[in-house]
């Protein structure tokens, strides 16, 4: 198939970016968007053109590197899919395609398409684990866990933490990721002694960051790739609530 | 020819790790933080790693290429993790995993290393629950099992199929405390470009700042490189794309030893390669093994037909015919070459006759296809994402591909290398798994290694670490500064005609033919007259856009492939030497009459440890002899 890509070009942070008009011939309906990316690339270095900076790495939907917005979608028109593994079958012949990087306050373009996530990693280390020394800890099967609980702080662990959610966000609110990480700590009996200070620390980063709030939207559920449920948000909602009086009553 | 010293501790397997532990030299807490580590890499090692010693005080600094450290390619590791628990009562033990191992390695590796990695596996399970590692459970709440490949008890622990995610999501947890507590300062998108050698020890490393392109150098007691395998040597693999040999190449410069470069890991349930575009390949979890079954048909007439119409009796569900007591649960070498084998005789289905059937039909029909979906729903979705086919209602397609590289920079029991001071860690390092790594192994070694091992060995090479600190001020360092930005700049000069990924192509290519899955004397001599003529254009002719002091993925593509363009020919020199057929390593011409690899014990039960001998120069081949005291050399057999 025959393509027209219109791709976000920017030199640096500071630079001005624009769109780029480019021609993607005869790209196999078979392969990847990021493989009709290669393709496109070699094509731009053969003709002594930078060739399109993107971030990528495992192209198999997992490590959550890949963030493009595609035709104004983030990850692109399939559900839960990473642009890695959107193929271009769902694509038509002749279409024109835009190609975005993630555009949020908090993640600041570095160059064409890749963009500074770093805020999600400072969230993280705000409260984003459980204390566990290395060493000798309890048994593995010493505390029983309902398979149901163990089963949904998995759905909310398998967060890839990509971003799609901030960017498809009008608000670029982070609460799908940051109530995603919450739940999974939160349902479990280990992530109990520090679930007050977890969430009281993980919002507030969140909100140093710069990422919004949430306002019912659900443009991060549509679009993200794990499939994280909207209802994590609720939870963060809920377990800030009662932390913020828990520390109030206890430092009064 | 000298012989490496593994400095294997004396006295019975079962107490040299306690005893060895105890001899070990403690830093005291105090001084601790007087000690900085550099560790580069931040999969399950190294994140592993850089916690645990973050956490007992010394000062450390970790390097990765990724955005972030949660990146890394462990994330990807789908199947699970072994551990000796014998939660399901069957018959488990350290023992038993320590013989799985150490045969599922084709009786290549070190009977101490294995013994060592089965007995802390039970720990690494606790370690990872308290993390809050969401391993899967059973109604009760206790952790469930899965059996995998080259096992005959189910003693993997998994999060549905995406265990390694989850329990790199643990380390990295832990690596975040870490870094918030500021025992830990992290570097993302730094890639390291040279070890720095003073004295005869590893103290430092050069790295480039993947955003500005800045050059900088990093001093330290100790360097640790945890940066994983080499697998994209091959171009197609299941590694991630940035995954690179760099690292380790480098510290191979300066006078580590690369131990058994040959034993590559053909992994054999994969999407088989569909175009010329393709970037990379997909791995499709061993664990399928346990209910879906390999065949292909009997007759190649009817590889053309579709999958439903070939009649029961009309297909060859080979691996149970030919190990009929591990079936479809052979271990990844013997089920690749088994897969080739068929496909060499015509009989492979799909694009290019490079593919066998995985047929859920069985199991859809005795489980139930909600229960096929609970188990591996992620990996069938994954599936039909990148062939459009649905697998709950045609088989599978899968053929091998590069999946792991058990060979890696030569370690002592210390994990040291004969380079003081430079430690290895993970899949980068060469020491467990022999010349095949069994199925759930890698994280469990990634993870040993780095919340275990090394903290319970790094003190022996601090202790010695006497006298005034080195810093980045050295002459050392400027002199490997001065050699990476001279690389640097003559990359960007070179304004050739073809482009980077080209020769990576075909490299990848050659070596897939020549240096994959079966291997001969002929085929590997004229691999080893090509490669040196591949770098040589390369040298001459590789375009390389932008400049150095910006963002340019093509600069750091070009850095990492002029490194595979020296490395592979280490690799089939590796695999010329090894006149015999063991584990991933198969030799043509030394084979059973079945078809069987045949190993020679009398010349070959060896480490091969390669030193660098100077550009141009053949490298000089060191022998370790591998000592089998408690596993009786035997022929591997899966009937």
């Amino acid at each position: 198939m025959n393509l027209t890509l219109r791709v976000w070009r920017q030199a640096d942070k500071k630079s001005p970016g624009k769109f780029v008009e480019y021609e993607a011939k005869n790209i196999p309906e078979d392969c990847s968007f990021l493989e009709m990316l290669d393709i496109v690339n070699e094509g731009l270095d053969q003709s002594g053109i930078e060739p399109i900076a993107f971030d990528h790495d495992c192209r198999e939907g997992i490590c959550g590197a890949c963030s493009l917005v595609i035709n104004g979608i983030a990850h692109g028109p399939e559900r839960a899919t990473t642009t890695c593994q959107l193929h271009m079958r769902h694509f038509s012949d002749g279409d024109t395609i835009y190609i975005e990087p993630w555009r949020a306050r908090a993640f600041p373009i570095l160059k064409d398409l890749i963009v500074d996530r770093s805020a999600f990693d400072d969230i993280q280390k705000a409260g984003g684990f459980i204390t566990a020394r290395t060493g000798s800890p309890p048994d593995a099967n010493s505390v029983p866990i309902p398979k149901q609980n163990a089963d949904e702080a998995m759905d909310a662990a398998a967060c890839i933490g990509c971003g799609a959610c901030v960017a498809a966000c009008p608000n670029s609110s982070a609460m799908l990721f940051v109530g995603a990480k919450v739940t999974h700590l939160g349902l479990l009996p280990q992530g109990q002694p520090e679930r007050t200070r977890r969430v009281l620390r993980m919002v507030k980063t969140m909100d140093e960051a710069g990422f919004g709030n949430c306002r019912n939207y659900y443009e991060c559920e549509a679009v993200c790739p794990a499939e994280i449920n909207a209802s994590v948000i609720a939870m963060l909602n809920r377990e800030y609530a009662a932390a913020v009086v828990k520390d109030t009553v206890s430092t009064v | 020819m000298a012989t490496p010293d593994s400095k294997i501790p004396p006295g019975p397997l079962e107490t040299k790790w306690e005893k060895f532990k105890f001899d070990s030299r403690l830093i005291n807490p105090a001084n601790r933080r007087k000690y900085s580590i550099i560790i580069v890499g931040s999969g399950l090692a190294g994140a592993s790693a850089a916690a645990t010693l973050g956490e007992l005080g010394y000062h450390v600094k970790c390097f990765c290429y990724q955005d972030s450290p949660r990146r890394a390619h462990s994330i990807a590791a789908q199947g699970g993790i072994n551990a000796a628990k014998n939660y399901q009562n069957d018959g488990d033990s350290v023992r038993r995993l320590f013989y799985d191992t150490v045969k599922g390695g084709d009786f290549r590796s070190r009977e101490a290393n294995v013994y060592r990695l089965a007995e802390v596996s039970a720990s690494i399970i606790d370690q990872c629950v308290a993390q809050g590692v969401p391993l899967a459970r059973e109604y009760g709440g206790l952790l469930a099992n899965r059996s995998f490949g080259g096992a005959l008890v189910s003693r993997t622990f998994y999060a549905r199929g995406q265990t390694g995610q989850q329990l790199l999501l643990g380390a990295y947890s832990a690596l975040c405390r870490q870094i918030a507590a500021g025992n830990v300062e992290m570097y993302p998108r730094t890639e390291m470009l040279d070890l720095v050698v003073v004295d005869g020890h590893a103290k430092g490393i050069v790295v480039r700042d993947m955003v500005n392109g800045k050059i900088t150098s990093h001093a330290g007691d100790t360097v640790v490189l945890a940066t994983g395998g080499y697998g994209n040597v091959f171009y197609l693999s299941t590694n991630a794309k940035g995954c690179n040999a760099t690292a380790a190449y480098r510290a191979y410069k300066k006078g580590a030893y690369f131990a058994n470069p040959c034993y590559t890991q053909i992994h054999p349930t994969c999407i088989p390669v569909a175009g010329d575009y393709q970037s990379k390949l997909t791995l499709m979890s061993e664990s399928l093994r346990n209910d879906g079954r390999v065949w292909v048909p009997k007759k190649k007439e009817d590889c053309g037909k579709h999958p439903t119409q070939i009649p029961e009796e009309a297909r060859d569900y080979y691996l149970e015919r030919k190990y009929p007591s591990f079936g479809n649960l052979a271990p990844r070498d013997i089920s690749s070459r088994a897969a080739k084998q068929v496909c060499d005789e015509g009989r492979g289905v799909g694009p290019g006759g490079l593919g066998v059937y995985l047929d859920f039909a069985d199991a859809i029909q005795r489980l139930g296809e909600n229960v096929v979906r609970e188990r591996y729903g992620n990996l069938f979705d994954m599936y039909e994402k990148i062939t459009g086919e649905n697998a709950y209602k045609v088989p599978m397609r899968i053929y091998p591909a590069v999946h792991y590289t058990m060979g890696g920079l030569w370690v002592d029991y210390n994990l040291m290398s004969n380079l003081p001071g430079l430690h290895v860690l993970g899949e980068a390092n060469f020491s467990d798994h022999g010349a095949n790594r069994l199925g759930a192994s890698a994280l469990m070694q990634g993870l040993a290694d780095g919340y275990y091992v090394l903290p319970a060995t790094i003190g022996n090479y601090l202790a010695t670490v006497t006298g005034k600190k080195v810093t980045t001020d050295h002459a050392a360092f400027k002199v490997a500064e001065a050699e990476v930005r001279a690389r640097i700049d003559t990359l960007l000069s070179i304004r050739g005609k073809r482009t980077v990924d080209s020769f990576h192509r075909e490299l990848g290519l050659l070596l897939w033919d020549k240096c994959g899955m079966a291997r001969t004397e002929e085929g590997l001599k004229e691999a080893l007259e090509k490669i040196p003529q591949i770098r040589e254009e390369f040298w001459r002719n590789v375009n390389v856009h932008g400049t150095g002091d910006s963002l340019n993925q093509s600069l750091e593509k070009a850095g990492r492939v002029a490194d595979f363009l020296e490395f592979g020919e280490l690799m089939v020199r590796d695999a010329l030497e090894r006149r015999e057929s063991c584990g991933g390593h198969f030799r043509e011409e030394y084979q059973t009459g079945e078809g069987e690899a045949l190993r020679n014990d009398e010349e070959f039960a060896h480490v091969a440890a390669w030193e660098y001998a100077g550009d141009g120069n053949t490298p000089i081949r060191h022998e370790e002899p591998l000592e089998y005291e408690t596993v009786k050399l035997a022929v591997r057999s899966y009937k």
